[in-house]
C-alpha cells in the first residue's frame, strides 16, 4: 500500500495536498461556530448527487416534466426520499446560507484582507437562491407555474430591457416547453457550474487568509483534521436529520385523515394548467418577504412594482456589497452589524406578515362576525350607504370601517385556505388518475383533469346549472339545511337517481319540497298530484320495488352491488312500473307506454337520459312543451351555436351519476358502504332528504 | 545539476520580440477565433425567443352568445386555440377570460383573467360583485375599473369583442403586467 501512494505521490503529490487540505491551523482551536460554510458545501453536494439522480428520470417539458416527476415520486424505489431530500435541502441551505452570512458579519470576517472573498459569497447566495427559483417551476405543476409566471413578470418591469430579459428567461413569448428547458439548463447546468466555480475560489482565498478568529485565543491552536472536521460532520449529520425527518414527517403527525392521501417527502401539485384558476400561488416561504413587500405598494401605480421587485431589494444587495467598505470606517462594522439585523428583522417580520395574512382564519373565531354579517352585506364598502346607515356618526363609521376590514381579512384568509385544499384536491385526484390503470396519455396529466368527471363536473355544473339546480349533500345531524335550498327553483341533483333520491321524490311529503318539484311549476303538476293522491295509498313495500327499479334503470356504479343482490325485487318493480295502470299511463318504459306525456324512463338516469335531458328537456322523451325554464344545452346534433358541448354535457352527466375512476381500495370502500346503507335504508314512507338529517344510500361514493 | 533556464529573449534581440509580438497576437486571433465561433452560436441559438412573436392576437370564438345572460353577471371561460409550443401543436385551453352582459344588451364585455399587476388569476368575488387577485389583494369594479389603493397600476385588460353567427368571439391578447399602460406582448 505504501509502495503504491509513494508511486501516486511521485507523481501527483498527493501527500502535499492532502496535507494541506487536512492540516490547515485552526487558531483557537476547533469551533462550532465555524460549521456553517462546511454545512452549505455538504448540503451543496447532497445536491448535486441528488440532482444527478433526479435527473436520469426527469424530462423537461411541458407534456412530460411533471409526468417525469410524478414517476419519480410514485412509480421509483426510493424516488419520493430522493425527491425529499433534493426539496427540503434546497430549503435547508437557504437558512445555512444565512446563518453563514450572519456569522461572517458578526465576526467580521468580511473585512481586509477578506473583502473579495465576502463578495464572492455574496454571488455565491445569488446562485443559491437562483437555483430555488428555478427549481421551483421544474415540477410544473400549478403552484410552480403560478408562482414562476409572477416572477418572470416581474423581469418585464426591468426598465428598457425588461420585455427581451423576460421573453429570453420565458423562451419565447408563451410558457411552454422552452421555459422548462431554459430553467433546467439554468437549474442543472450554468447555475451549478457557476457555482462550482465561484465556491473553488472562495474555499482557496479563505484558506489563503485563514480562518478569522478573536485575540487571545482562548484554546491552544490545532488543525483543521481531526477536531474541526468531527464538529463539521455532527453539524452535517443534523442538518440531515432535519431534512431526513422533513421528508418522512407523515410518521409522526398521528392517523391520516381518512381519504386523504399521505405525501412522503415534497408535494406535487396539479398539473399546470394556464386555464385553470389557481388562487392558492405563493412562491417559496423564503421568498414570501418579496411576495409580501410589493404590497406595501398600494396605489404607487407602476413604479410600486419597478420600487418593489427591482430597486429596492438591488439597493438592499448592493448595500450588502458595500459592508466591506463601511467596515473601514470606526463605527462601519458596527452600522453593519445595525443593518444585517434589521434586514433580518424585516425579513422575518414580512415572512410573518405574509403567513398571518394567509392563515389568520385557522385561529379566527367566525362567530365573531355572526351580527356584523347582515350589516356588511347591506353596506359593503359603499360610502353612501355607510354614512346614511350610521347617520354620519363619525365614531361608529370608523368602528364599521374597522370591523369590515377586520372580517375582510378574514374572509380572504377563508378564500386562501379553501383555495389551498381545492389545490390539494386537484393534486391528488391527478395523482390518483395518472395511477389508474389508463396511466398518463401522451397529451400529458393536465388532460386526465381535462377529462374528469370528478374535477370539472362540480365546475360545469356550477356555471352552468346551480342558477337554478343545487347539489347539495344531506346536512350533519343536527344541522340547518342550506338556504340555497330554498333560493333553487329547480330540484337539488345530489343523488339524482339513486334509491335515497327518488325515495324522496316518490313521497307525498317531499316531492313538492325544495329538494324536488317544490321551486318549479311542476309543484303543482300531474306527477305532485299522483304521488300525493294515489301513491301515497300503495303498500310501502311496492313503492320500495318501484324505486329500486326505476334506480336500477341507471346502472349507477355506486349501487351495482346492492342492484345485483335486489333482483328479484327489482323485476317486480319492473313489472309495477310497466302496470298500465301506474307509471305507464303517463310515462313510457321499455316496450310500454307512450312518448309524450311525461319523461321516458327506459333507461332513466342513465349517462345516455341524462345527455339527452341536459341537451334537450324539450325533446319529445323528455318534458316537450311542459318543459319548465331549462334550456336546451346542445339542440343542435352539429354542434354549431350550442350553450355547451357534447363533452362537457358528458361529464356533467358522469359527475351527477358518481361515475368517474376510483382507486381499487375505494371502489371496495364504496361497495362495502353501500351495501350497509341499503340494509339500513329508511321505509320510502321515511325518507332520507337534506331536510332530514340522513346520509343517501350512495353517500360514501361521492366527495 | 540542472543548468540555470536561460530567459526566453536576449534583452536587445529585437527581431527574437518581433517574433514573439507576431506569436502573440497570433496567439490571441486563433485563441479568440475558436472559442467565438461556438460562443457566437451558441449566443445566436440562446437570443432566438427574441425573434418568436405570440399567436395571440386572432378572434378566437368563446361562447355562443346565450352561454352570457344579460345580467351583468361576469362569466369566466377558458380560451381555447390551436396552441404552437416549439415543436408541438394542439387545440388546448390557452388562458381565460370574464364575459358578461348588460341587462338589456346583446354587446358583451369582455375582460382578460390575468391580474395586470404580476400576472395571477383573477378571481370574480360574487358576495362583493368585485374582481379580486388572490396574490398581492389588486381589486377591481365589476367592469375591470381599478379599485384604489391598488398594487396593481391599471385597470383589467378589457378585450375587444365581436357576435359572429350567434357566438362570441373575442380577440385574446397578452399584455405586459406592471405597467401603466397596456402594452400588448408580441
Amino acid at each position: 500500500m505504501k509502495a503504491l501512494v509513494d508511486w501516486l505521490d511521485s507523481r501527483t503529490g498527493i501527500r502535499d495536498l492532502m496535507h494541506e487540505a487536512l492540516y490547515e491551523r485552526i487558531p483557537g482551536g476547533a469551533r462550532w461556530r465555524y460549521v456553517w460554510g462546511s454545512t452549505l458545501v455538504f448540503a451543496f453536494t447532497v445536491q448535486v448527487i441528488t440532482g444527478f439522480a433526479l435527473w436520469m428520470y426527469y424530462s423537461p417539458s411541458a407534456q412530460t416534466a411533471w409526468e417525469s416527476v410524478y414517476y419519480i415520486q410514485y412509480q421509483t424505489a426510493g424516488g419520493w426520499l430522493l425527491r425529499g431530500i433534493h426539496h427540503f435541502m434546497a430549503q435547508a441551505m437557504v437558512i445555512l446560507l444565512a446563518l453563514h452570512l450572519m456569522q461572517v458579519i458578526i465576526d467580521g470576517a468580511y473585512r481586509a484582507p477578506r473583502e473579495v472573498n465576502f463578495w464572492l459569497g455574496l454571488i455565491l447566495m445569488q446562485i443559491v437562491l437562483g437555483l430555488s427559483l428555478t427549481g421551483y417551476l421544474l415540477p410544473w405543476d400549478q403552484k410552480g407555474y403560478w408562482a414562476t409566471r409572477v416572477a418572470t413578470n416581474l423581469i418585464g418591469v426591468v426598465p428598457l430591457v425588461g420585455p427581451a430579459l423576460q421573453q429570453l428567461v420565458v423562451g419565447g413569448a408563451d410558457y411552454g416547453h422552452h421555459t422548462l428547458t431554459r430553467f433546467f439548463a439554468l437549474h442543472a447546468g450554468i447555475l451549478p457550474a457557476s457555482l462550482v466555480g465561484f465556491l473553488v475560489l472562495h474555499i482557496a482565498l479563505f484558506r489563503k487568509h485563514g480562518i478569522r478568529y478573536k485575540l487571545p485565543p482562548k484554546f491552544a491552536d490545532t488543525s483543521f483534521w481531526p477536531d474541526q472536521v468531527l464538529k463539521d460532520a455532527v453539524a452535517c449529520l443534523a442538518v440531515l436529520a432535519v431534512v431526513l425527518f422533513l421528508c418522512i414527517r407523515p410518521m409522526f403527525s398521528g392517523e391520516p385523515e381518512p381519504g386523504v392521501p399521505v405525501t412522503w417527502g415534497a408535494e406535487l401539485g396539479a398539473p399546470a394548467d394556464p386555464s385553470n384558476q389557481y388562487s392558492a400561488a405563493r412562491p417559496e416561504w423564503y421568498f414570501l418577504f418579496l411576495f409580501q413587500f410589493l404590497k406595501l405598494f398600494e396605489g404607487w401605480g407602476e413604479s410600486g412594482e419597478l420600487l418593489g421587485a427591482i430597486v429596492i431589494p438591488g439597493a438592499v444587495m448592493g448595500l450588502l456589497f458595500l459592508m466591506p467598505l463601511i467596515g473601514k470606517w470606526n463605527l462601519g462594522h458596527r452600522f453593519n452589524i445595525g443593518l444585517i439585523v434589521i434586514l433580518l428583522a424585516g425579513v422575518g417580520y414580512l415572512t410573518f406578515a405574509a403567513i398571518n395574512e394567509d392563515y389568520q382564519a385557522r385561529w379566527t373565531d367566525h362567530g365573531q362576525f355572526a351580527e356584523l354579517l347582515p350589516v356588511i352585506e347591506e353596506l359593503g364598502n359603499d360610502e353612501e350607504k355607510i354614512h346614511s346607515h350610521f347617520a354620519g356618526d363619525a365614531a361608529r363609521i370608523a368602528e364599521y370601517r374597522e370591523q369590515y376590514q377586520a372580517y375582510e381579512h378574514y374572509r380572504k384568509s377563508d378564500e386562501y385556505l379553501k383555495a389551498v385544499e381545492a389545490a390539494e384536491v386537484e393534486s391528488h385526484r391527478a395523482i390518483e388518475l395518472a395511477s389508474g390503470p389508463e396511466m398518463i396519455p401522451l397529451t400529458g396529466a393536465v388532460t386526465l383533469l381535462r377529462n374528469d368527471p370528478l374535477i370539472q363536473g362540480p365546475r360545469l355544473f356550477a356555471q352552468h346549472c346551480a342558477s337554478c339546480h343545487t347539489h347539495l349533500p344531506p346536512p350533519v345531524e343536527g344541522a340547518e339545511p342550506s338556504p340555497l335550498l330554498a333560493k333553487a327553483s329547480a330540484p337539488n341533483l345530489y343523488g339524482f337517481a339513486d334509491r335515497a333520491w327518488l325515495t324522496g321524490f316518490l313521497s307525498a311529503d317531499h316531492i313538492a319540497g325544495p329538494n324536488y318539484f317544490g321551486g318549479t311549476a311542476h309543484a303543482e303538476g300531474e306527477m305532485v298530484g299522483y304521488v300525493k293522491d294515489t301513491l301515497s295509498g300503495w303498500e310501502p313495500d311496492d313503492v320500495r320495488k318501484v324505486v329500486l327499479a326505476l334506480s336500477a334503470e341507471a346502472k349507477l356504479p355506486a349501487q351495482a352491488a346492492a342492484d345485483a343482490k335486489d333482483s328479484a325485487e327489482i323485476e317486480a318493480g319492473r313489472a309495477l312500473i310497466a302496470n298500465e295502470e301506474n307509471c305507464t299511463m303517463c310515462h313510457k318504459f321499455g316496450d310500454a307506454g307512450e312518448l309524450g306525456a311525461a319523461p321516458d324512463l327506459t333507461g332513466y338516469g342513465t349517462r345516455e337520459w341524462l345527455i339527452g335531458m341536459i341537451s334537450n328537456p324539450m325533446h319529445e322523451r323528455f318534458y316537450r312543451d311542459a318543459n319548465d325554464r331549462m334550456p336546451a344545452f346542445a339542440e343542435n346534433e352539429n354542434g354549431e351555436g350550442n350553450l355547451l358541448d357534447a363533452h362537457s354535457i358528458g361529464l356533467i352527466a358522469d359527475w351527477l351519476r358518481g361515475d368517474w375512476l376510483r382507486p381499487a381500495r375505494e371502489e371496495a370502500a364504496v361497495e362495502v358502504a353501500a351495501e350497509k346503507a341499503d340494509a339500513d335504508a329508511p321505509p320510502p314512507a321515511d325518507p332520507p332528504t337534506n331536510t332530514e338529517a340522513a346520509a343517501p344510500a350512495a353517500a360514501p361514493a361521492k366527495k | 545539476m540542472a543548468k540555470p533556464s536561460q530567459p526566453a529573449v536576449k534583452p536587445g534581440d529585437d527581431a527574437q520580440e518581433r517574433r514573439n509580438f507576431f506569436t502573440k497576437v497570433a496567439a490571441v486571433v486563433i485563441g479568440g477565433f475558436v472559442a467565438l465561433i461556438p460562443a457566437a452560436t451558441g449566443l445566436a441559438v440562446f437570443l432566438d425567443p427574441l425573434r418568436k412573436k405570440s399567436k395571440a392576437g386572432e378572434m378566437l370564438p368563446i361562447a355562443p352568445l346565450g352561454a352570457v345572460p344579460d345580467d351583468g353577471i361576469p362569466r369566466q371561460f377558458p380560451v381555447v386555440a390551436e396552441h404552437v409550443d416549439a415543436w408541438t401543436q394542439s387545440k388546448q385551453p390557452i388562458g381565460a377570460v370574464y364575459i358578461r352582459r348588460l341587462p338589456g344588451q346583446e354587446k358583451p364585455e369582455c375582460l382578460s383573467a390575468t391580474c395586470p399587476h404580476a400576472g395571477c388569476f383573477v378571481a370574480y368575488d360574487k358576495p362583493t360583485d368585485t374582481f379580486k387577485c388572490p396574490c398581492h389583494n389588486s381589486s377591481f369594479a365589476v367592469d375591470g375599473a381599478i379599485i384604489e389603493p391598488s398594487p396593481s397600476p391599471r385597470a383589467m385588460d378589457s378585450l375587444e369583442s365581436e357576435i359572429v353567427g350567434g357566438e362570441i368571439l373575442v380577440k385574446y391578447e397578452n399584455f405586459y403586467t406592471g405597467k401603466a399602460e397596456k402594452i400588448v406582448k408580441l
